[in-house]
């Protein structure tokens, strides 16, 4: 294998990460929306991590790692519409990404208060957080822009 | 090699590719929820029934949309019409060999995990779930090194 194809190689596990965190906060939405108490919410938080953690690998390594091939794989250059596509479209996902993740953020916030004010009982505000229509709005926004993405990387139009 | 393989598939055989990519992509998702769910879940039974949940609901949907999207792509790019002599590259025989085996294994790991919930009630089931979570990761990291080989194509 060349040094080329280790790079390619590490591109595509990257989007793996990316895209398999993306996975494991939608299994998290939809079991969070029957969660109303902070000892549930809370215990769903450490796969949370996991999920931010994956995601944030993955991202990183997308756009590094694809960013060094366009520059050093034959045939492609960085101004090529497909790669510059690309760009714009994993900047797009990243964006929603953090917004999507400040929305759930607020939900871990508010448990953790009730948890330390002694307060265990079912709250119908931290349901709303859990259940909140504009993180789960940006989640498929992000999905999308994702999945876009990897239709451009497969046809690469204009290559 | 790989470079040369991208540049010269043709856009029809892309839907395939597509489908193969994205279950692999869903499989993987499903794995790593479903084993930091079982990991992470120090006995508490909802993220037990979740990481087991995400593993049948998710990584098993998955297995068979990367599976069909493979068989699919194998017979448009022509590789099953190959002569007898001529052996098929390392990276296609490494993809087959992780996904079958794979799907074995992750159907071994569902009867485990499936029989730990039910035991869950009755206060059991432990041992079982324990056994799913190591499975989960194996195959996560099997699936790693199949990844690995389909985007580096190792000779």
């Amino acid at each position: 294998m060349s040094l080329d194809d280790w790079i390619l190689a590490l591109h595509v596990l990257s989007a793996f990460a990316f895209v398999g965190g993306i996975v494991l906060f939608w299994v998290l939405i939809v079991a969070s929306r029957s969660i109303d108490t902070p000892a549930d919410t809370i215990r769903i938080q450490p796969i949370a991590t996991v999920g931010g953690r994956v995601v944030m690998i993955g991202a990183t390594g997308t756009i590094v790692f694809g960013i060094w091939l366009a520059f050093s794989y034959g045939g492609y250059d960085p101004w090529d519409g497909w790669i510059l596509a690309a760009v714009v479209l994993w900047f797009a996902a990243s964006g929603v990404g953090a917004r999507t993740g400040a929305e759930y953020t607020k939900a871990f916030d508010r448990a953790r208060e009730l948890e330390s004010a002694g307060r265990l009982e079912p709250d119908a505000e931290l349901l709303a957080l859990n259940r909140t229509s504009r993180g789960a709005a940006l989640h498929l926004a992000g999905s999308l822009l994702l999945l876009l993405l990897l239709v451009d990387m497969i046809w690469k139009p204009g290559a | 090699m790989s470079e040369i393989l991208a540049s010269i598939r043709p856009d029809e055989q892309n839907p395939a590719l597509l489908l193969h990519v994205l279950g692999a992509m869903i499989l993987v998702g499903g794995l790593l929820t479903g084993a930091s769910a079982l990991a992470l879940a120090r006995g508490n039974a909802g993220n037990l029934r979740l990481g087991y949940w995400s593993l049948l609901a998710l990584a098993l949907p998955g297995w068979i949309l990367m599976r069909v999207g493979a068989q699919w792509i194998y017979s448009e790019q022509g590789w099953d019409a190959l002569p007898d002599d001529v052996d098929e590259p390392a990276w296609l025989a490494i993809g087959y060999i992780v996904a079958d085996a794979g799907g074995l294994v992750l159907l071994i790991s569902l009867i485990t995990g499936g029989i730990g919930v039910r035991r869950l009630k009755a206060g059991g089931g432990s041992g079982l779930l324990k056994a799913t979570v190591i499975l989960a990761l194996v195959l996560l990291a099997a699936y790693v090194v199949a990844a690995w080989a389909m985007a580096g194509k190792p000779d």
